[in-house]
């Protein structure tokens, strides 16, 4: 069985139908990724997997559970984290305290200190930042501290959305080599992304959203080499 | 020069109140964006509430000493506007989440006014008499004098008051109230379950002003249905006046308007040449409130609005 198992969800947003009946899956251990134009409803789905929308209809099964009947602040307890667009840093905390937020629904208190020394490991420049604020730290390292915060809910399953946003190109490289880390670590990954390219690079599975809807799905570099998806996402 | 040190001693036993009260105004704003304007009622219950209580054990004959009944009408008046700052939020403040930033603003006055009229309901509209069961023995220092109760209220004020902003920096719930008054959305994706901060933050703040409602009725010796009124908005003007939505700004704008309005109060005659006297004292909060306003709306420690971008 699946670890996320999403049918026919239909979402309207503001009297707009955003997302129009979509069915995508993700198995435990994946890196798949959603690619599409801005505007194609990505986001939207993202934010209805976390509770922070609500779907019009259609069923999310998420670790055999329906997720309708979770409470929007209780979806990290069930295993399921978000990197939202934009980062969502809390700019006025510390480092250290936006990470341990990450945190903030587990009491494991001693292995909460072991895994924020991993953390640092795995982003030394975090280390040496923890006590300034998370306002005054470049875009890289902000999706760094992003992504370490969303690491230290242990999620079964993390959602990145568009985490190469309003990053320079040497910047937004580190970022997918920390990707790919995180992934090798074993985190089931769900990654939003309008830079298709190195999004389906890193991934196994892409899906492709257009206009509210999944036109296109499959084994990742069977997508880089599809003829649509090159003519449309790639440039070429 | 001893007038200048009374003064001082004066503003800082009022300012510490007001800094306690704008501690609530300040609190709730930094979470919720929201003046509640009915936080000098809860100020008000705390003080009728230990009058009450006190009365009713000195009538019952309960002889014990008088600043051990304060405390026991302290620990009823604390969870009693407690609860009245926990369902003002409840039933007047949360359905209107969302809603344009007038209607809570229009609510919180109303709430204001309803409150004031529960109290006349109870206590009707005269002055109620602190019981006399408190010494007011006044101690010299430097040709200025004070009392000890007041030395009392002002150190009492300054341990709350670490203790309020210790909480805040350094624990679990303080992480999530800041987080939560950053960015509610991605608290709640934290697991920060935003509707209790949001009430742990009414509760604390009205705690706080259940203290402050004791300490002005144990000061002057007296409670009326009106005293919020003034007292919430001086405090709300400290508020302003140190940055609204910065707890330290609160705690500076509450002592330093205390001392501005006490200097003011004693030194009005003198410059004026008897043409106005100390009962124009409140004037000089509300020229600090318009002048900050003008000068530096963000107040003494807040920020430039523009920060969040």
């Amino acid at each position: 069985m699946s670890l996320l198992d999403v049918k026919n969800l239909q979402v309207a947003y503001g009297g707009i139908q955003a997302v129009k009946g979509i069915d995508f899956h993700i198995d435990q251990g994946e890196l798949v990724t959603l690619i599409g134009a801005n505007g194609a409803g990505k986001t939207t789905t993202l934010k209805t997997l976390v509770g922070m929308v609500k779907k019009a209809s259609g069923s999310i099964q998420f670790d055999g559970k329906d997720a309708a009947s979770i409470h929007s602040h209780d979806f990290v307890r069930h295993g399921l984290a978000m990197v939202p667009e934009g980062r969502g840093i809390f700019p006025k905390l510390t480092v250290e305290e936006n990470l341990l937020m990450g945190a903030y629904a587990r009491n494991d208190t001693a292995q909460i200190q072991d895994e924020l020394v991993r953390i640092y490991d795995l982003f030394p420049r975090l280390k040496e930042r923890c006590r300034q604020l998370a306002g005054t730290l470049s875009g890289g390292e902000q999706q760094m501290v992003a992504m370490g915060r969303a690491m230290l809910s242990k999620p079964k399953l993390l959602l990145l959305d568009e985490p190469s946003m309003g990053l320079a190109p040497i910047i937004v490289q580190k970022i997918f080599e920390i990707i790919q880390m995180v992934a090798a670590e074993g985190v089931t990954m769900l990654l939003v992304e309008q830079n298709a390219r190195l999004a389906l690079e890193v991934s196994q599975r892409g899906y492709v959203m257009e206009s509210g809807k999944i036109t296109l799905g499959g084994d990742a570099r069977a997508l880089l080499d599809d003829e649509r998806v090159r003519n449309a996402y790639l440039g070429e | 020069m001893d007038i200048f040190l009374q003064q001082i001693l004066n503003g800082l036993v009022v300012g510490s109140i007001y800094a306690l009260i704008a501690l609530g105004y300040t609190m709730v704003y930094g979470i919720m964006g929201l003046i509640n304007f009915a936080h000098g009622e809860v100020v008000m219950f705390g003080a009728m509430v230990t009058i009450t209580v006190i009365s009713a054990l000195v009538g019952a004959g309960v002889s014990l000493p008088g600043p051990l009944l304060v405390i026991i009408g302290l620990l009823i008046a604390i969870p009693a506007c407690m609860l009245i700052g926990f369902t003002i939020e409840r039933i007047a403040y949360r359905p209107l989440r969302g809603a344009p930033r007038l209607a809570p603003l229009i609510t919180a006055i109303g709430l204001s006014i309803s409150l004031q009229q529960v109290a006349i309901l109870i206590w009707g509209r005269n002055y109620i008499p602190f019981p006399p069961i408190l010494n007011h023995d006044v101690i010299t220092f430097l040709g200025a004098s004070i009392t000890k109760l007041q030395i009392v209220i002002i150190a009492l004020c300054l341990l709350i008051m670490v203790g309020l902003l210790t909480m805040v920096e350094k624990t679990k719930l303080g992480r999530a109230m800041r987080a939560t008054s950053q960015n509610p959305a991605v608290a709640g994706l934290m697991g920060v379950n935003v509707n209790s901060i949001i009430s742990a933050t009414f509760v604390i703040g009205s705690g706080l002003g259940a203290v402050a409602g004791v300490m002005v009725a144990t000061n002057y010796d007296q409670a009326h249905y009106y005293m919020g009124y003034m007292i919430g908005m001086k405090a709300f003007t400290a508020a302003v006046l140190g940055g609204i939505g910065n707890l330290g700004g609160a705690v500076c704008g509450g002592i330093l308007l205390g001392i501005i309005e006490s200097l003011g109060a004693g030194y009005i005659g003198d410059l004026t040449g008897g043409f106005l006297g100390s009962n124009y004292q409140d004037v000089f909060a509300f020229v600090v409130l318009i002048l900050v306003l003008i000068f530096r709306p963000s107040g003494l420690l807040g920020e430039k609005l523009a920060d969040r971008a």
